[in-house]
């Protein structure tokens, strides 16, 4: 039963997402944690946590994609199972790691399926929507692509798709599966910088990560997720205790501070960590001749 | 939330243009049926069946269009048709597009059945009867299995109804070794498909208009559904009731159209994918299409089957296999020289 009419009003106000003692259901693990918080309208939370310990799960527990094996799930204060799939779909918006595209569609009918939720059943597209998904790719610097088969484009071109067609359904709460996944340096800054700027419009981002310099930039609150279904959250910095991520990750650790933020490295064997034969770089067969660099301070002045 | 600031160049897109591939294609059911009403053992000048249509004939054209060949080329229209869009919906549902309307066992059940019928020397009707109640066993068998535990998924539906219609098709091996000799031609005539069998045109027209009404709306969800189960869920899908009511109204469709004239294979498979080389994957045209396109090749192949090697006729899933195999493979290999 809805708990609400199903409204085709686009400015939605704010949605908070919580859970109450929740305890994921992954599969042939004894149960892990009982997690209760709450995310806000305007708050940024990254999952952190090694393979298989169960972020995507939890990601698609909170998006109500699967039960969980206790406790429950409010969106805006009413349990998630009473909504109905559509309203939810107009207010919460998933960004999937795996992808089907077993039958052939352009870069633009892929982002239109954004505007699903909002369509009846019969209802065409309006042009308003494919301004909003032509909107959605150019800000994902993919509008050259939009009459290109998704077939034909890479893994990282593939990734901005995605990314466009939850931006098309402009939902208030993002879940975002890996969001730099696939993606060159330049666009996972700037896949950052978005879910950033959504947060600052006012919508709520969670987003697992595997990268931990990512999530010490631009998240405001970690959850750290054990593979033994132990589980701790709460404010970035109270979260990123250099001893916490090395149990996390079972991988020793090196902190350095960049541009004056703590930056983590991952400390390796010191076998591998031997100083480097010492040679000439500068003029090096491999390095090509752009990349040597050149005094350009001096001839500026 | 979203910038809405996109190129000018693209303001007059449209998501798909429909009406003309669909207006062509309406136009070739139309050329197609007119044909199969002229050809054949007596030939119709366009002239004669003018008159012939609007009452005026001879007695001889009369009976010639109204009792035989207007209902069988019908016949032959609406089975294409259901084939077609059954096949479509199955490639949807298991999101495998080289999924037909047998790939679950159906048209197995409805083939012992029908076989055991004649085996047993009931008429034409009781044949047609046993045939949709064994594919109805089929259907509610796959389905009860699939459906049985908790967990499902359209690999496991797929799972399930190829293991069925293996164990069809040894029951359809073993009925045909222990068969009289003088049997056989009627069965093998029956497991490649033969309009001779059509009775009414009705059932499978009717039951074809019905589905393009609840389908052809459900367009654009099929669409996302395509993108996958979660995919779907997480755009607001309500994902299980909708599968189910694919798989039963694609099992239908199949179960009327075999009912009709057997197991004629290759529409079903090959009608939507030649469609989507053509015309795009989106759903809100390709069945449509697929109901249009489906029923223009088996009138088409139906005229030729009764008119090729007159007055012998072949059975026209022969035919269908001739005409689409070389022409599918011709619009892949065009496809592949494009992109």
């Amino acid at each position: 039963m809805a708990v609400r009419p199903a409204s085709t009003d686009q400015a939605l106000p704010s949605c908070s997402l919580s859970c109450e003692a929740l305890v994921i259901d992954v599969p042939g693990r004894a149960d892990g944690q009982p997690l209760s918080f709450s995310i806000e309208p305007g708050s940024r939370w990254g999952i952190l946590g090694p393979n298989g310990a169960g972020k995507s799960t939890l990601l698609h527990t909170l998006a109500g994609l699967r039960a969980p094996r206790h406790g429950r799930l409010r969106l805006d204060g009413q349990p998630l199972t009473d909504w109905r799939r559509r309203a939810v779909a107009q207010r919460l918006g998933v960004v999937f790691q795996e992808r089907h595209d077993e039958f052939p569609a352009s870069v633009l009918e892929t982002a239109l399926i954004g505007r699903h939720p909002f369509l009846r059943a019969w209802q065409n597209e309006s042009e308003d929507d494919v301004q909003r998904a032509l909107g959605a790719l150019e800000h994902l610097d993919i509008a050259h692509l939009a009459h290109r088969p998704l077939a034909t484009l890479s893994g990282g071109e593939r990734q901005r798709v995605s990314l466009a067609t939850v931006l098309t359904q402009a939902p208030q709460i993002w879940l975002v599966d890996e969001p730099t996944n696939h993606l060159d340096l330049h666009h996972q800054v700037a896949t950052m910088a978005l879910l950033d700027e959504q947060a600052s419009q006012g919508a709520a981002v969670v987003m697992c990560l595997h990268d931990l310099n990512l999530a010490a930039r631009w998240c405001d609150h970690l959850l750290l997720l054990y593979p033994d279904g132990a589980a701790c959250w709460g404010p970035r910095d109270d979260m990123l205790v250099t001893s916490a991520l090395e149990r996390l990750y079972d991988q020793p650790l090196s902190v350095a501070e960049v541009d004056g933020a703590a930056v983590f490295m991952p400390r390796v064997a010191s076998s591998l960590n031997s100083p480097r034969p010492t040679k000439e770089v500068s003029h090096d067969a491999h390095v090509p001749y752009d990349a040597v660099p050149h005094d350009t301070d001096s001839e500026e002045r | 939330m979203l910038p809405v600031n996109a190129a000018d160049s693209s303001a007059t897109f449209r998501p798909t243009r429909r009406g003309r591939p669909l207006g062509l294609l309406a136009l070739l059911g139309v050329v197609s049926v007119v044909l199969a009403v002229s050809v054949g053992s007596v030939a119709l000048s366009p002239m004669e069946l003018w008159l012939t249509l609007t009452g005026q004939g001879s007695s001889l054209h009369q009976t010639l269009v109204w009792e035989l060949r207007l209902p069988r080329a019908l016949a032959a229209f609406g089975t294409g048709a259901l084939l077609a869009l059954a096949g479509a919906l199955m490639q949807v549902l298991l999101r495998n597009p080289l999924a037909d309307p047998y790939v679950l066992g159906l048209s197995g059940g409805a083939s012992v059945a029908a076989l055991c019928a004649m085996l047993a020397g009931l008429g034409a009707a009781l044949v047609s009867a046993s045939a949709f109640a064994g594919a109805l066993v089929s259907i509610l068998v796959v389905f009860g299995l699939a459906h049985g535990s908790g967990s499902w998924s359209p690999a496991r539906l797929l799972l399930t109804g190829v293991v069925m219609a293996s164990g069809w098709g040894a029951i359809i091996t073993f009925l045909l070794a222990v068969s009289p000799v003088e049997e056989l031609p009627g069965m093998l005539y029956w497991l490649m498909g033969d309009m001779a069998y059509a009775r009414s045109p009705w059932p499978v027209l009717v039951i074809a208009a019905l589905s393009a009404l609840v389908l052809v709306p459900l367009g654009r969800t099929l669409n996302v559904l395509a993108r996958g189960g979660q995919q779907a869920l997480a755009l607001g899908v309500a994902v299980r009731p909708l599968e189910w009511g694919l798989y039963l109204a694609a099992s239908l469709a199949t179960a009327t159209a075999v009912t009709t004239a057997g197991s004629v294979g290759f529409v079903g498979l090959m009608v939507p994918h030649m469609l989507r080389l053509r015309l795009g994957a989106d759903q809100r045209l390709i069945l449509p299409a697929s109901l249009l396109a489906g029923g223009c090749l088996l009138t088409l192949a139906d005229t030729l089957a009764r008119t090729l090697i007159a007055p012998q006729q072949l059975p026209v899933g022969v035919i269908t296999a001739l005409i689409g195999v070389p022409s599918f493979l011709y619009l892949l290999h065009r496809s592949h020289g494009k992109g």
